[in-house]
């Protein structure tokens, strides 16, 4: 009796073929100049990368990328530098984890929160490039999405005030930004917001 | 399974016969599931009499518990249970639904080589403890704690032992009376048995009290019709583990050192978990730095090696191995871990195909890791 052990995989064929040959790994002794590069993740957590990007004419014209983690997260970072290879900034800024994860062809529901890092480490990335250029960030309003209506808390503020390391905790978050205290609806997902945030930056 | 298993229990569903009937065709079924209790009793050293069957060593640790439970539900002043942080789900799951309930439950901490410390534990034993339970081998790490001593200690304040000794079940010798404990269970496939099917050890004249309820079986012990073919199928399995146990133990713990001295040759920066000294002779956990643990798993599983991982990613939850984290292995090198189990039928050509697959699959992750 043969078994076929390929048939029983956990990942879909796509995730395989990026997880086992990987597209513009950053190899040791590459010497890549880039404009901009960013860090999300963490050892601790199980999941770290590092992305670089060459920027010409606000289009990323070349990527390099490092991940620490299992095979979902290698093959998303790989994926996302195939998908952005070539595209604008705006447009690259605004790649959702779900438009990486239909790439691949899904992804086992546990693994998409705690390993598509890629997107954000691709919007740290350029952030460092603009910050390395001294313009401000034109990207981030667009795709700010309010998540507390009582008190106009945006997605992008929560990563921010996260990132940033000003809110550490719930509390900070609620004290700073005054989230949830009116109707309360917004609570669930601003916890599970922050500790996506929290995994991704560390802090 | 081992092939004499697998003819045994093929040979055995012939005996059609309710081993409980007293019939004929009952009482062929029943005399056979006796001589396997007994080959089962020689491997362990107890009496036969003592043999309970299980569906597995979950049921028979499940079992344990429930008894002590019941006491303290009865009254008992005795209302303490004392156990370790390294258990098997099956006891640390047992004591988390437990504890939930207002159970008073220690679980004592062990040192860096997975080892409870004997000074430690005395201050967690006094008058108050019902029951002490440690496993025999741990199933991650391989290391094995000091089960006489530890029993000595409990029974000098009056409280009842149990071990679980699973993993160690023919890798090592399980010396029931020796030891000196009072419950011990095991399970069949650990040593090439059928699975689910498993065995408690019960000392004569301990408390106990039925899990499953409904029959007369095992003296009342445990209801449920016999599963005559793997009743028969585990006592070849066990009459096979006694009778090799020395030459198997010896080339187990070859081949584990011949892998370990090998990646400690070819890999750079490699940590062994667990004990050296008390160890099983079939387990070996290594972490390797800077590769992630299911990421190893996937590219070996490629080359047709399977291993296990104390990663949180292959596990579905955010948390790496609790065994590793307990002996204070950084989180980092938690997820970086993979066990190598050896059994009966690997061989050093095997060993040999490992130590040539695994360095560039581990030099390949670190080449793309975050450095």
């Amino acid at each position: 009796m043969s078994i076929n052990f390929m048939s029983q995989w956990v990942y879909t064929p796509i995730v395989k073929d990026h997880f086992m040959n990987p597209r513009n790994t950053w190899v040791e002794d590459e010497h890549f100049a880039y404009d901009g590069i960013g860090e999300v993740g963490s050892l601790a957590c199980g999941d770290q990368m590092r992305i670089a990007i060459k920027v010409k004419d606000d289009v990323i014209v070349d990527l390099r990328w490092l991940t620490y983690g299992c095979a979902s997260a290698i093959a998303s970072t790989s994926m996302m530098s195939e998908m952005v290879m070539g595209m604008g900034l705006e447009e690259a800024y605004n790649l959702s984890p779900t438009a990486i994860t239909e790439a691949l062809g899904g992804l086992p529901e546990h693994k998409f929160h705690c390993s598509v890092l890629g997107d954000k480490g691709l919007r740290a990335a350029i952030d460092d490039y603009l910050v390395k250029q001294k313009r401000d960030n034109p990207f981030k309003r667009k795709i700010a999405k309010v998540i507390c209506e009582c008190k106009n808390v945006t997605d992008v503020a929560i990563e921010d005030l996260v990132k940033s390391g000003e809110a550490k905790t719930l509390d900070d978050l609620e004290r700073i930004t005054e989230y949830g205290t009116v109707c309360g609806k917004c609570k669930a997902q601003v916890s599970d917001l922050f500790d996506q945030f929290k995994h991704i930056y560390n802090t | 399974m081992a092939q004499e298993v697998v003819d045994a229990i093929s040979e055995a569903n012939t005996l059609f016969g309710n081993a409980s009937s007293m019939h004929g065709f009952g009482r062929e079924a029943a005399f056979a599931i006796e001589q396997s209790r007994e080959k089962i009793a020689a491997l362990l050293e107890c009496d036969p009499d003592e043999v309970v069957f299980t569906s597995g060593a979950s049921e028979a640790n499940n079992t344990v518990f429930n008894i002590f439970r019941d006491a303290i539900d009865l009254g008992s002043k005795r209302n303490r249970i004392v156990t370790t942080v390294i258990e098997h789900p099956s006891i640390t799951e047992t004591v988390k639904f437990l504890k939930k309930r207002g159970y008073h439950i220690d679980e004592v901490p062990v040192d860096k080589t997975g080892r409870v410390n004997l000074e430690t534990l005395a201050t967690y034993l006094d008058e108050d403890v019902a029951l002490v339970s440690v496993m025999t081998g741990n199933n991650e790490i391989g290391t094995i704690q000091p089960i006489a001593e530890i029993t000595k200690m409990a029974h000098a304040v009056g409280a009842y032992v149990h071990t679980d000794a699973t993993q160690a079940i023919g890798k090592i010798p399980v010396e029931m009376k020796t030891w000196g404990v009072d419950y011990l269970s095991i399970s069949a496939h650990k040593f090439y048995g059928p699975k689910g099917i498993g065995v408690l050890a019960v000392k004569k004249k301990v408390p106990f009290e039925a899990f499953v309820h409904g029959g007369h079986q095992e003296g009342g012990k445990r209801a449920g019709t016999y599963n005559t073919p793997y009743i028969v199928g585990f006592g070849v399995a066990a009459e096979l583990a006694k009778q090799n146990l020395e030459s198997e133990s010896s080339q187990l713990w070859h081949l584990r050192e011949m892998l370990r001295k090998g990646i400690e040759e070819k890999i750079p920066h490699v940590v062994v978990n667990g004990s050296q000294e008390y160890c099983l002779p079939g387990t070996l956990d290594v972490s390797f730095p800077s590769a992630e643990g299911e990421s190893i798993l996937l590219y070996l599983d490629m080359e047709g090696i399977m291993v296990s991982t104390g990663s949180a990613c292959a596990s579905g939850s955010l948390e790496p191995s609790y065994v590793l984290l307990a002996t204070g292995v950084d989180i980092e090198l938690a997820h970086g871990s993979i066990r190598f189990s050896f059994g009966r039928y690997n061989t050093e050509e095997e060993v040999l195909y490992v130590l040539e697959k695994l360095p560039p699959i581990i030099k390949r992750l670190r080449g793309m890791s975050t450095r």
